[in-house]
């Protein structure tokens, strides 16, 4: 099935089976190898992309129900040479050890700060109607689609809590 | 993945003539589709559809199948008149999968039950007539509530649970073309002898809006019992709507998650609540009720005294007991 993604600002023609998830295209058949396969089922996010500015697992979405969507993946929030703030943020806090949840991690956790930022409440927000405030306890709940195998959580969750202290100040 | 021809709906009426199984968020579906649980030789993509606006309807609420558990959950009507809803949803998966489940599809998931999803196991949702492979294995995630001697499996959703307090009405598009609504207490089926027929859905029927009754009165209160902080399904959840008017029960409705095979609501359960003073010997009087037919299967006897506990606890918080202790 030919299909077009529009894929960090640019739009890619292929030529996919419709099985292909927009994990496997972006991997497979795009060389766009940031997001990582790790469970392919939805339950680890490594594969988290943004599709029109929100997370998703991309292992659990097709590329053809993709066609005119704005996705982005790690390689569109920065590169080596020119970070985005979570991604320095994730170096400076040592956020890792093998690295490979990593992108999966800083392509939710960009897009988890959004998500408190229109104020959307979480399972641990004391109070629905107010805007949440942002704690550890927020970090956690709202960050536990994605795993690290390393466990690397205190790096990850002070980056996270870092670029927020940022954006806010 | 078994291969699939892939359409796309741009009217209702290509998905219910389609012939096809249905997608939108897919998070449960496409998992499925991998282990080979599920193998549609068609999909029909309704995510074109225009089912994704919440609007205020008949005193209470419209929202579009397509919405997403997101969207719900964070929507500011939702927040304020209907926290149970916005409780549940935010208690159930992740931020990545609650952006892409939708409405419709969160009502229509399918069972977590382990011997559902592996194939090399008997089940006779699967495949009907080749036993449960669940009864007299691992059932901590079991049905107490309800069961057959063909399933023990529960409905995993959250959303359902609070839905099912709040007495949801879920519209319904036929293949006809015609629309019908059926109450969310009239949706789900018990297994019997048919575990692989879930709902009162037909065959190429489409859900395209749940409706929500106007705010109800009282106190809302949902809570999930699961054996890890978040991202886990639940063991035992219960949602309740409880009013109390000069120091007694004017009104009750509880429903249950993780005790069976559809979202648990037992009207004998919120008459036993109803008139009279909330005391810690009331609430144990309606657990009684609840559970008089309770069943374990071994592994999942602990829910047995785990729904009693946390309807018990809801109950204190939902009438004020808690603060007045």
């Amino acid at each position: 099935m030919n299909i077009s993604l529009s894929i960090n600002g640019t739009t890619h023609d292929l030529d996919v089976d419709p099985r292909t998830t927009l994990l496997d295209a972006l991997r497979h058949h795009l060389d766009l190898t940031g997001s990582k396969k790790g469970c392919d089922h939805g339950q680890c996010g490594a594969c988290t992309v943004m599709v029109n500015g929100r997370r998703i697992n991309s292992c659990l979405a097709l590329a053809v129900m993709h066609e005119g969507d704005d996705i982005t993946t790690i390689e569109g929030l920065g590169s080596p040479e020119a970070m985005s703030p979570m991604q320095e943020a994730f170096v400076g806090h040592d956020g890792f050890q093998c690295g490979y949840c990593t992108p999966g991690q800083i392509v939710s956790a960009t897009a988890m700060l959004s998500e408190l930022k229109e104020g959307w409440p979480s399972h641990v927000s004391d109070d629905l109607v107010s805007a949440p405030k942002m704690s550890r306890d927020e970090i956690a709940e709202r960050m536990s689609g994605n795993l690290c195998r390393c466990s690397a959580y205190p790096g990850i969750v002070a980056a996270i809590q870092d670029t927020a202290d940022k954006e806010t100040t | 993945m078994k291969p699939f021809d892939y359409l796309r709906a741009s009217a209702p009426d290509d998905a219910t003539r389609a012939d096809a199984t249905i997608i939108a968020g897919g998070t449960n579906l496409l998992d499925l589709m991998k282990l080979q649980v599920m193998s549609p030789d068609r999909l029909v993509d309704i995510t074109r559809l225009d089912l994704d606006h919440i609007e205020d309807h008949e005193g209470g609420l419209r929202i579009g199948a397509l919405v997403t558990n997101s969207d719900l959950a964070a929507d500011d009507r939702i927040r304020r008149d209907y926290p149970v809803l916005s409780r549940a949803l935010l208690a159930g998966a992740s931020g990545q999968l609650r952006n892409k489940a939708t409405t419709g599809g969160n009502l229509l998931q399918r069972t977590r039950c382990p011997y559902f999803t592996d194939t090399a196991q008997p089940c006779n949702k699967r495949e009907p007539g080749s036993g449960c492979a669940a009864i007299g294995g691992q059932t901590r995630l079991h049905a107490i509530l309800g069961a057959s001697e063909h399933c023990i499996a529960t409905h995993p959703s959250d959303m359902a649970v609070a839905m099912q307090a709040l007495g949801a009405e879920i519209e319904i598009q036929e293949t006809t073309g015609a629309t019908r609504r059926v109450s969310i207490r009239e949706f789900y089926r018990l297994p019997g002898d048919t575990p692989h027929i879930e709902t009162v859905l037909a065959p190429g029927e489409l859900i395209t809006a749940v409706i929500l009754p106007a705010p109800p009165k009282g106190r809302q209160v949902y809570r999930k019992v699961r054996d890890r902080a978040s991202y886990a399904f639940a063991l035992v959840s219960v949602a309740a709507i409880v009013d109390v008017q000069d120091g007694r029960i004017a009104a009750a409705t509880l429903a249950f998650g993780g005790l069976a095979h559809k979202p648990w609501h037992d009207p004998a359960v919120d008459r036993a609540l109803e008139g009279a003073e909330p005391t810690p010997e009331l609430f144990d009087a309606a657990a009684d009720v609840l559970l008089a037919d309770a069943v374990g299967q071994g592994s999942n006897d602990f829910k047995i005294v785990l729904a009693r506990r946390t309807m018990k606890a809801v109950l204190a918080e939902a009438t004020g007991l808690k603060e007045a202790a």
